[in-house]
């Protein structure tokens, strides 16, 4: 995932034509679970590979709580209601793939497997400042 | 607001020569078990050769195959076991055996993220096991696989050719590659599959005799190796394989 955001600097970097870039805001969403001490330095160590444009680079990461909303009985509810009910393996597999937890979880309300996921699913990169 | 996958997801593909898709729109019609066959057959050509289930509500290329107590290898993203020389990647590994019901956005988001999180090797061929339908799966393969050809299968019925039909105008009309049509299940020797194929321009890539012995060898690849079945697919990998793109 880290690598994913830093080519997406990368990208975003060559089409604007900037010259550096210096800061990068990134969304994470709780669901995916990705371990931000290991995130950070993953990312810190891709910015030292590529070279003058990233140097001095600010990284901003704000996370994002994981709220659902059942399709059946509109009922709403968070990641932390029901996380300590999966086990381990099951959040490595909505780590890797955040759509299975419709695999693994049900409206708590209802039952039923028809929910979205509001916010907080994901990683996204929310803007990419530089310097022309 | 940039989605960090699609940047990753080129990356990941580059090192794939030939992307085949093996579609027909319908369900039922042995995409499935054409896809895994195909892919084990190339493989026994020499190919380097990566197999792709992307239907997530029903994944079964890992039952056909007999693919089991295998996981992807964490490193970097994830790299796909190799079974039967075939690198195999499905949603089932993560899934488990539970049904996966997904909404359109949901579909895609996970479309994106097996290919994000996939790390494959060097390949000569990737075989994508297309699921039914022409909706999410089918533009998300065209748009984020970019060189995708699609192989069509159908059976020599008019109402399973009614769907291929429609399958085949959209693809020709979004200019995608089609490499032709094989008609599977062939029970008789008259077929209008063949006709269809000359009308519409397009190559009639074999036919797949249907066995009634294959639901034996499911499950156990040295014994699908002797069937039928897969003997008419391997005619069609080599056709395939001698095609250039």
């Amino acid at each position: 995932m880290a690598e994913a955001v830093i080519q997406t600097a990368i990208d975003v970097a060559k089409r604007e034509g900037f010259k550096k870039v210096t800061l990068i805001k990134i969304s994470l969403g709780e669901l995916q679970g990705i371990e931000r001490e290991i995130f950070d330095s993953a990312i810190s160590e891709l910015l030292k590979m590529q070279g003058n444009v990233f140097v001095n680079t600010k990284v901003e990461v704000n996370i994002v709580r994981t709220r659902f909303r059942c399709r059946a009985c509109e009922h709403e509810w968070t990641f932390k209601d029901i996380s300590e009910t999966l086990d381990e393996g099951v959040r490595e597999s909505i780590h890797f793939i955040p759509e299975v937890a419709h695999s693994f979880m049900r409206c708590p309300k209802c039952g039923s497997p028809d929910f979205e996921v509001l916010e907080g699913r994901g990683i996204s990169v929310t803007s990419i400042t530089g310097e022309k | 607001m940039q989605d960090p996958r699609t940047s990753i997801i080129e990356k990941r593909l580059q090192n794939i020569k030939r992307v085949i898709a093996v579609s027909g729109g319908k369900g039922g019609i042995g995409k499935s078990v054409t896809s895994s066959l195909l892919a084990l057959a190339l493989s026994k050509e020499g190919y380097k050769v990566g197999l792709l289930d992307l239907d997530l509500s029903s994944p079964s290329d890992h039952v056909i195959l007999g693919i089991k107590d295998v996981m992807p290898v964490e490193e970097n993203g994830v790299v796909p076991p190799e079974v039967n020389d075939v690198q195999f990647m499905s949603v089932v590994f993560y899934a488990q055996d539970k049904p996966t019901p997904l909404r359109g956005e949901e579909i895609s988001d996970a479309i994106k993220e097996i290919l994000c999180i996939t790390r494959w090797n060097n390949l000569d061929f990737l075989i994508i096991d297309m699921p039914p339908g022409i909706g999410d799966e089918l533009f998300d393969t065209i748009e984020l696989f970019k060189k995708t050809e699609f192989l069509l299968l159908s059976t020599s019925s008019k109402v399973v050719f009614e769907t291929v039909r429609k399958l085949m105008i959209l693809l020709q009309e979004m200019r995608i590659p089609v490499l032709g049509i094989a008609e599977n299940m062939k029970r008789k020797e008259e077929s209008f599959v063949r006709e269809v194929c000359d009308k519409y321009k397009l190559s009639f890539l074999g036919e797949i005799r249907f066995d009634e012995n294959f639901e034996n060898a499911v499950g156990n690849v040295e014994k699908i190796l002797h069937t039928k079945v897969f003997k008419d697919i391997q005619k069609i990998a080599k056709t395939l394989s001698k095609q250039i793109v």
